[in-house]
């Protein structure tokens, strides 16, 4: 047993320890502050990060998240692959800012979609292109079986029809991974998903939204009317397997939502490291000797949150070491992603208290920090659906008893 | 002197396979394994000992997984607990007393070998503290105050081996391996004040020539009335040091000290008027650190509290799909189901904090700071499952019919003891 990081991704983190420091943080205020402007230093850190990714097996990333990374490595027994690296780059980058992660070019939700379901033909075809992922709908988020968009075959496309809403970087990626249905009436088995380039006819961004956090991430509604897409750009099996149902859409958030436990994780870092700076200069003393009872207050609170946070932090590289290993982990991906989740809103709201007028005030990145993380605890399933996955799991009921 | 340590090993495994209950227990199977295990590559391997085969250097890969022989470990030893020691720990708790049969099962087990160096004819190494963290853990999945009872000797040779020096451990670790035992222990650390630190016993030590004399108090002691010897930590002028005592000398006075739970495993005060102590009996092994020293213990009371907790998992996750209220399953309610989610997130948590601090441990890792959030996480969520169990089964969880409300009791020690155990 192990569970240091290991050796071989040291060089992988310092380099994203690096972009989070020199190139995340001098733009994170601004871009806070101009919501909806492109932030477009990112363009050449792309750049940047497919060349390091070209020249490593270990990519940083979402579209490395997949279980085709694991395969990719030949030798038997313990490995560390893909998950593991694209989830220590996502921790070391959310250190620097969430919101310009998730608005990196070709680190989309829709990249992790297509690498994890993709054929090859399609991987070829979409390689290098930015991709956004469209599930949630006005009327639907968490109950993803009810989405209301349809596609309709007619020869060799599909006719899409429908609302999407909160489409995280829906306007400026290159493609949006659209679910929808070919059938209402078949429920879950009959939801697939199409990756629609932009500049189809028929689909538009209606809006950005404006937000709590993440500003410098867009966050796009997208109108679909009879917009066609070649029926090829379907991810996975046309079929409609009742049996197998959602199976097929829903495994990418084994491999995604460890991810975004991954981000809660590195903003939460962030706020730890400089609320302790902030505490030793106010002359608190860190040295994890004293019993909790007879340190101060504030100590024993950053103390209590360091554990929270180690906790979130290893759950989270155990979903990731599952996946690498092909260890079925759905259960693991969503106790990760509820405790990440939950651990990220205590620890950064805690530390404005901590550090009390800075820690409120736009000087400081606390504040954003504690406006930022909150989202990570509600996109890719919410704390309340992931507390469902895992009791549905432990207590062995279905959905329609465990509701 | 050459021991033989498959020797030793196999004398262990031919008791235990003369005794009838692993058959009673259906755990005939994993000793089988481990015996088999044993005659090809050398018992040593089950104490998770990497001699034989080095790690290379290159290889430090994120891994979680329990080596073979630590998983037979653990499926003997759950077994036991779940078939043995569950059983008995009602009326164990009830008579405030192990029973004298479980105590030699428990011999039968041959834990205390994974305390004695293989110098000493034991199976522990340097790569031993999971494998002591997983006995823990699997004992404590059938009873809290049992484990904490059957791991006093295992936890007395350990602290023997870690922190005595060459010749200390030559005098004292053969017999806990021995046909007729060791001397009862007990590790006498944790102290009675309001707000103490454990790190800075109030319990002197003064020199005085070729001896020591040893005034204070200690307070809930596992197992303390029932040793002949006792394991003090005291002040010293030169830093806190530990002193083996022996139980009958001239200022030792005991009482037993009932508490809200750990019944079985006999909590004692203990008085120290100027006790005389021979330096020779103040463990004085090279790399002697105090603080160290708690930090193995701290971890544990963790690994009992992660089994625990994972005993009123297993429990509430059977009652709630059982129990039926409203026309269905109590477990069909989130207001319930998410409960026990929540049981399992923090249970992990608890888990992968320790076994981090135990696999640091075995590289020579620092592991002051994990230790230290290790053992905050557990003292706080251990309580909290412990108190969530009781509330999953309602009025039923507070009565003694189910085992829940001695869990939550046992569970609560794990903020006040310090000491008492060691991995
Ligand atoms: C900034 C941002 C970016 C986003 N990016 C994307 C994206 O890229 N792609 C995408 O498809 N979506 C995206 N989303 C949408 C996001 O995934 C959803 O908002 C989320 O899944 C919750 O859905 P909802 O908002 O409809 O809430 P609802 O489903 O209406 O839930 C409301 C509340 O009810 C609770 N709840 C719902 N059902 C249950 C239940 N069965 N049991 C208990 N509690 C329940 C929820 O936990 C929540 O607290 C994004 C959202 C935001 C704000």
């Amino acid at each position: 047993m192990n569970l240091e990081t290991p050796r071989k991704f040291h060089g992988l983190q310092q380099q994203a320890q690096q972009v989070a420091k020199h190139y995340f943080r001098p733009i994170s205020r601004k871009y806070d502050k101009v919501e909806h402007a492109y932030p477009k230093e990112l363009d050449l850190l792309a750049a940047l990060l497919d060349g390091m990714n070209e020249g490593s097996p270990d990519a940083v990333g979402a579209g490395s998240a997949s279980k085709r990374g694991a395969a990719c490595e030949q030798r038997a027994g313990n490995k560390n692959a893909g998950n593991m690296a694209a989830l220590l780059g996502v921790m070391e980058l959310c250190w620097g800012d969430v919101g310009l992660l998730l608005a990196m070019p070709r680190q989309g939700l829709g990249n992790a979609a297509i690498a994890a379901v993709a054929n090859d033909e399609q991987l070829a075809r979409f390689a290098g292109a930015w991709a956004a992922m469209a599930i949630t709908e006005p009327g639907c988020g968490s109950d993803s079986a009810a989405i209301r968009t349809t596609a309709v075959r007619d020869g060799d496309h599909y006719i899409l029809n429908g609302e999407k809403i909160f489409v995280t970087s829906g306007e400026r990626a290159d493609a949006v991974v659209i679910w929808a249905t070919l059938d209402k009436s078949l429920g879950r088995a009959a939801i697939k998903s199409f990756v629609v380039e932009k500049g189809t006819a028929g689909m538009t961004v209606t809006r950005l939204e404006k937000k709590l956090g993440i500003k410098a991430s867009d966050t796009a509604s997208i109108s679909l009317s009879d917009c066609r897409v070649p029926a090829a750009n379907l991810l996975g099996n046309a079929e409609i397997d009742v049996q197998k149902g959602f199976a097929g859409v829903m495994e990418t958030f084994d491999n995604t939502r460890p991810l975004v436990a991954g981000m809660a994780v590195g903003v939460a870092r962030a706020a730890l490291e400089r609320t302790r700076e902030l505490l030793i200069c106010a002359g608190c003393r860190f040295d994890y000797a004293k019993p909790l009872l007879t340190v101060t207050h504030a100590e024993a609170t950053l103390y209590r949150l360091e554990a929270e946070w180690e906790a979130a932090r290893l759950l989270t590289l155990k979903a990731a070491w599952m996946a690498d290993n092909k260890l079925p982990n759905s259960k693991e991906a969503s106790i990760a992603k509820a405790k990440a989740g939950r651990v990220a809103s205590e620890v950064t709201l805690k530390c404005v208290e901590l550090v009390g007028a800075l820690g409120y005030g736009e000087d400081e990145l606390l504040e954003k920090w504690a406006r930022d993380s909150k989202i990570l605890d509600i996109f890719e399933g919410t704390q309340q659906i992931q507390l469902l996955i895992i009791a549905r799991r432990l207590l062995g009921k279905s959905s329609s008893e465990l509701k | 002197m050459i021991v033989d340590t498959q020797g030793q090993a196999l004398s262990v495994l031919s008791k235990l396979a003369q005794a009838d209950w692993p058959d009673r227990l259906k755990v005939r199977k994993s000793f089988e394994k481990l015996v088999y295990s044993g005659s090809r590559v050398s018992f040593r391997l089950a104490a998770g000992g990497s001699r034989n085969t080095p790690r290379a250097a290159t290889d430090d890969l994120f891994d979680l997984s329990l080596t073979e022989e630590q998983q037979m470990l653990v499926d003997m030893l759950q077994g036991f607990a779940l078939e043995v020691l569950r059983p008995a720990a009602h009326e164990a708790d009830a008579r405030a007393h192990v029973p004298a049969a479980l105590l030699n099962q428990a011999h039968q087990l041959g834990l205390a070998h994974y305390g004695v160096a293989e110098a000493q004819g034991g199976l522990a190494g340097e790569r031993t503290v999971l494998s002591n963290a997983l006995i823990a853990e699997s004992l404590a999945q059938g009873d809290f105050s049992l484990a904490a009872a059957l791991l006093v000797p295992l936890s007395a040779a350990n602290c023997i081996r870690r922190w005595g020096s060459s010749a200390q451990q030559a005098a004292w670790l053969p017999a806990f391996i021995s046909e007729q035992g060791a001397p009862a222990f007990a590790l006498a650390v944790t102290e009675p004040g309001v707000l103490t630190d454990a790190g800075q016993p109030a319990t002197r030590a003064r020199k005085r020539g070729k001896h020591y004399l040893l005034d204070g108090e200690k307070a809930l002691v596992i197992a303390g009335l029932a040793a002949s010897r006792l394991i003090v930590s005291a002040q010293a002028t030169d830093g806190p040091a530990l002193f083996i005592v022996d139980a009958a000398s001239k200022g030792v006075s005991r009482r037993t000290e009932p508490g809200m739970g750990l019944k079985a495993c006999g909590l004692t005060r203990i008085q120290l008027k100027g006790v005389k102590v021979s330096s020779e009996c103040r463990l004085a092994g090279d790399g002697f650190d105090f603080l160290a020293f708690l930090d193995y213990s701290a971890l544990a009371f963790c690994a009992l509290a992660v089994g625990t907790a994972q005993a009123a998992l297993d429990y509430v996750t059977r009652y709630c799909n059982e129990r039926q209220a409203f026309g269905e399953p109590i477990s069909h309610r989130q207001g319930v189901a998410f409960m026990v989610a929540d049981v399992a997130i923090e249970l992990d948590a608890m888990r992968l904090l320790l076994w981090r601090a135990c696999a640091r441990a075995e590289v020579g890792l620092p592991l002051r700071r994990e230790a230290y959030l290790a053992r905050l996480l557990c003292v706080d969520k251990a309580m909290r499952i412990g108190s969530d169990a009781v509330q999953l089964l309602g009025g039923h969880g507070f009565t003694q019919e189910h085992p829940v409300e001695r869990w939550y009791r046992d569970l609560r020690s794990l903020a006040v003891l310090a000491g008492g155990l060691h991995l």
